[in-house]
């Protein structure tokens, strides 16, 4: 239903010219780096970092002889693409939750927490041991405990998270999605990060990349995505892209000190001095689209370029840091923007959810997403992909979709109900999304009841849930902007431009925290002593019954009595 | 006696009509001491919706009844609330009718042993008149259908009721000598949830002793009796599993139902004693201390039946009683039908010894098991040692009650052929102990 293939941050340059490599005796294929930061500032007075740096390689990790000259491409995710017959491979931690209301859309979206989804080729035979043991192999790699995703919180999507590289793959068996919503990402998630950089933190834009000032912000992701791309526009051959990015957003009071002015300095605690020496191209680019009186630059720039990028026409100032003129006499570029006045709108966002836990005690509880489509007139579908974890037991006959008050049955359902401590539940559902409306779906669970080993160290924290995904392709409100349309002429601009018409989002909700009822941790062994008397209890008195007799009961005779009586028995003389 | 019964029985739908109508039944519906995982009335609507769905719905870990369950209520599920009311209906007037023809046969038997002068002088206080069995039959209606337990069950919705009506059937044909019924009847209980099995001691002792086979090893009749009763048995067993698998075109229902009772994975509280001594088990001991557990429902069986040869239907009064106390998910649904069995025992309230404080134990839980589930799950003053405190104290209570019946039934046997006023050797008044 949804194809995902278009570039979330799109590059008007296209792709660039492969750069030839020194040619040795085996002719080598071709890599390329490319690295780029995107600064927008926000109507909110925070300002958005988005680092991307892809590299591209012409070779097949999939045929026999195996790659060992590595040179751009990180090593480690090589061997990983080839040992584990990945196709893509996405993979994110991030701290923070991104607030689309103040913030508009992410360049690249990500749950809070560390999400990896990944399609398999078509050759692996047992992609649930594949999987295990490439997220043991990535949590080596990344530092992280990617070792907690087990088969209680992986699922087989059925139609959101189709491949974002070539290929069109039907069978969703090969996919496998899993979210860790408590996972904290820290230092020791961004250095081997960095590491997996061909220029390493220590040149171009990666400079800038310090975790004092990166973990103080408001919201800060980090990811890698692996997948195939075509060469060229006839795409006879393909090439591996690998793509790693960091969205920062730093917030006005925290980093900028209540001040209106932004600096490369005051964001990163570094300033610029060169460009990456294997990158083919290395830029920095400024979104002055929102009032470009509105903020002066320094040191100005000449450059300007425009891109179409979340169905919105955006203008950007760009740095070329591949020319030594970028940075000046000083040889440091520290990009200095200062507000001016404190106008203008953002774009309003047309899709944006959220999500919230009803109901009161540790015995039931309610699921509430709430979708909004800002659209004035166009209603669009959306695919809605939940995953409860197997303890908050989901009724699905309780599912209620309404729209303005009224019921809205999805087209599709595809929901796969969860079994106890083996998987989790799956939820997915196509909504029509009336225009200019507020849909809200809820769904009834219950608490379970765990045993008292499977509590985590602390329990009264309470259990995640992780996000809901929300993946659309909404109608973008350039393509009937008659304003566009007027330069261009008339045979062109009939139906609405392909490119602009629709442009694909993924919507992350909040992740959920919920209590579960708790045992008492300090009892285990009263509590069986205890619940065996009972048992026993049943036992003794219905033993007493069956193997006793009733007998007149004779009194108990004196003890002189019953020492005389002894010694009459041992001479053979009847008892008193 | 129809117009009572009658009488019994509109008072009875009147009051759970009356309560279905009100605000309470959802209420009720959710109390974890009425409905249980394998009972509850939400599961066999979730499991109806996953079939609409196009999923089995034995494929999640939330719905746990039987296939002919499912088939049943995808016809009635419109007419749930009277199709339980009837089935209360059902128990009370085939309870009714099984214990009036069980009091005609008591008096006959007692009459032939006054001829035959078996009873000692001073135990014919102890005889029966048919004036005080009387009203038997309709004080046994009215325990079940009045019992307060059974209109919570009946309101809830909980499908113990159904598998109560079922029991009752089993009995009356049982106590009418019908061999097949009984059989089949039986099999449908034990399909449903597997410890009714064990009813299968007293319904052949009790056949046996009605067609005059003697309870011996050593005779070939009794061997032979015991294969025709097992084959009918276990052939309408197999025939309902057999027919489940097509009814849903996979197996998969067994280990959802049968592995579910076994196995105990869900630890949702209830008034037994499984879910909390699982719920604080070591792992290493769980497999072990599971055996033990559901071994102890069994495990009375036969030294019961040995020492109750004579008198099968206390016998099956003993077992309905084990099988509700230990078994894994109980509820108060399986609680209220033994307890309409007592006023069968009414001529042995002389003997009891613990009863007051019985009664008053069971009444206290019975208040505090929702007061304290209040205050563990929605106030958050009390934890989960308060709810499993009550019970503990319940399931004593229980264990209680069931063996001082026992008790007093068989000292009223033993004074039955020694006489009723003992005395000891010098003459004074003896008191009789159990050695």
């Amino acid at each position: 239903i949804l194809s995902a293939t278009v570039d979330a941050a799109a590059d008007t340059q296209g792709t660039s010219a492969p750069e030839t490599v020194v040619p040795s005796s085996v002719p080598q294929p071709k890599d390329d780096f490319q690295e780029e930061l995107v600064i927008r500032p926000l109507h909110s007075g925070d300002i958005y970092a988005s680092f991307q740096f892809r590299t591209l390689w012409d070779t097949d990790f999939m045929r026999e002889n195996k790659v060992s000259h590595y040179r751009l491409f990180p090593k480690s995710l090589g061997q990983v693409i080839s040992k584990f017959s990945v196709r893509e491979l996405h993979i994110s931690f991030t701290q923070g939750y991104w607030r689309t209301m103040q913030w508009g859309q992410p360049f690249i979206p990500s749950p809070p927490g560390a999400e990896l989804w990944v399609w398999f080729q078509d050759s692996v035979t047992d992609v649930d041991a594949t999987w295990k043991e490439l997220t043991n192999v990535l949590s080596g790699i990344f530092c992280a405990s990617l070792n907690f995703i087990d088969s209680t919180n992986t699922v087989q999507p059925s139609a959101s998270f189709k491949p974002l590289g070539i290929g069109n793959v039907t069978d969703h068996s090969f996919l496998r999605y899993a979210t860790l919503p408590r996972e904290i990402v820290c230092t020791e998630n961004l250095t081997p990060w960095k590491k997996l950089l061909p220029c390493g933190s220590k040149a171009g834009l990666a400079v800038l990349l310090k975790s004092e000032k990166l973990f103080h912000s408001s919201f800060h992701s980090q990811a890698v995505h692996i997948r195939s791309v075509c060469q060229d526009w006839q795409c006879k051959t393909t090439s591996w892209e690998l793509r790693q990015t960091v969205n920062s957003v730093f917030d006005l009071h925290n980093s900028g000190q209540a001040k209106r002015e932004w600096s490369l300095f005051k964001m990163f605690s570094r300033t610029l001095t060169e460009a990456c020496p294997l990158a083919s191209s290395s830029k920095l680019y400024i979104d002055i689209t929102d009032n470009p009186q509105q903020f002066e630059l320094s040191p100005a720039t000449s450059l300007l370029s425009q891109a179409v990028v979340l169905g919105d026409r955006r203008t950007f100032s760009v740095y070329d840091l591949t020319q030594e003129t970028t940075f000046g006499s000083v040889r440091s570029l520290n990009l200095l923007i200062r507000w001016k006045s404190n106008e203008g709108e953002m774009l309003r966002p047309l899709l944006h959810a959220e999500r919230y836990v009803a109901g009161y005690g540790l015995q039931t509880g309610e699921i509430h997403t709430l979708m909004y489509n800002n659209h004035p007139y166009r209603s669009f579908p959306v695919l809605l992909l939940d995953s409860v974890p197997w303890y908050l037991r989901l009724y699905i006959h309780t599912l209620s979709v309404t729209s303005k008050g009224k019921d809205n049955k999805p087209s599709y359902i595809h929901y796969e109900p969860s079994k106890d401590r083996v998987k989790p539940h799956l939820l997915e559902m196509l909504i029509q999304l009336p225009p200019n409306s507020v849909t809200e779906v809820t769904v009834q669970f219950e608490r379970a009841l765990l045993k008292w080993t499977e509590y985590p160290p602390d329990p009264n924290h309470g259990f995640y849930v992780g996000s809901s995904v929300i993946s659309s392709l909404v109608p973008s409100t350039v393509a009937m902007d008659t304003n566009s349309t007027r330069e261009r002429p008339l045979f062109s601009s009939f139906f609405p431009c392909k490119e602009e018409s629709s442009y694909f989002v993924r919507i992350y909700t909040e992740p959920l925290l919920v209590n579960l009822p708790t045992p008492d941790f300090s009892m285990p062994y009263n509590v069986i002593c205890l619940t065996c008397t009972v048992v026993a209890v049943g036992y003794g008195s219905l033993y007493n019954l069956l193997t006793r007799s009733f007998q007149i009961e004779e009194p108990n005779p004196g003890l002189a009595k019953r020492i005389a009586n002894v010694i009459r028995k041992m001479r053979g003389v009847p008892p008193l | 006696m129809a117009a009572p019964l009658t009488l019994l029985l509109i008072v009875a739908v009147t009051i759970r009509a009356a309560l279905f109508r009100s605000s309470l039944a959802e209420l009720i519906a959710e109390r974890v001491e009425v409905v249980s995982p394998i009972t509850a009335w939400k599961r066999v609507v979730e499991g109806l919706a996953l079939l609409d769905l196009g999923v089995s719905p034995y494929s999640g870990d939330v719905f746990h009844e039987t296939p002919l369950i499912i088939y049943m209520f995808h016809f009635l599920v419109d007419y749930a609330e009277i199709t339980f009311m009837l089935a209360d209906v059902i128990t009370a007037v085939a309870l009714y009718m099984a214990v009036k023809e069980y009091n005609k046969q008591v008096f006959r038997k007692q009459k032939f042993a006054l001829e035959a002068d078996r009873y000692p002088m001073d135990s014919l206080e102890l005889i029966r008149s048919p004036k005080e069995m009387y009203y038997i039959p309709l004080k046994v209606a009215m325990f079940y259908l009045l019992n307060p337990f059974t209109i919570l069950s009946c309101v809830a919705k909980s499908t113990c009721g159904l598998n109560n009506a079922v029991l009752a059937l089993f009995f009356l044909s049982t106590i009418k000598g019908n061999v097949l019924l009984s059989a089949i009847f039986l099999c449908l209980a034990t399909y449903q949830s597997i410890y009714p099995i064990t009813l299968c001691a007293p319904a052949m002792l009790y056949f046996m002793q009605r067609q005059y086979i003697p309870v011996n090893f050593r005779r070939v009749s009794f061997w032979w009796f015991i294969v025709q009763y097992l084959f009918m048995y276990l052939g309408s067993l197999f025939v309902l599993i057999c027919l489940s698998f097509f009814l849903l075109g996979s197996w998969d229902y067994l280990p959802s139902v049968y592995g579910f009772i076994l196995s105990v994975p869900d630890l949702t509280p209830n008034i037994g004693l499984f879910w909390y001594f699982f719920a604080e088990m070591f792992e290493h001991f769980r497999l072990f201390f599971l055996c033990v557990f559901q071994i102890n429902v069994f495990f009375y069986t036969i030294p019961l039946s040995i020492k109750l040869k004579e008198h099968p239907v206390f016998l099956m009064f003993m077992q309905l009683a084990v099988i509700s106390i230990f078994k894994s998910y109980p509820t108060v649904g399986d609680v209220a039908l033994y307890l309409a069995f007592l006023p069968v025992w009414s001529h042995l309230h002389r003997f009891l010894r613990n009863i007051f404080l019985v009664s008053c134990v069971l009444l206290a839980c019975s208040v505090l098991f929702p007061v304290l589930w209040h205050l563990w799950i929605y106030a958050g003053s009390a934890n989960s040692n308060f709810y499993y405190a009550i019970t503990l104290l319940f399931n004593v209570a229980q264990i209680l009650l069931v063996s001082d019946y026992f008790y007093a039934f068989l000292r009223r046997e033993h004074h039955l052929t020694n006489g009723l006023y003992l005395k000891r050797k010098d003459g004074s008044e003896a008191t009789l102990i159990l050695k």
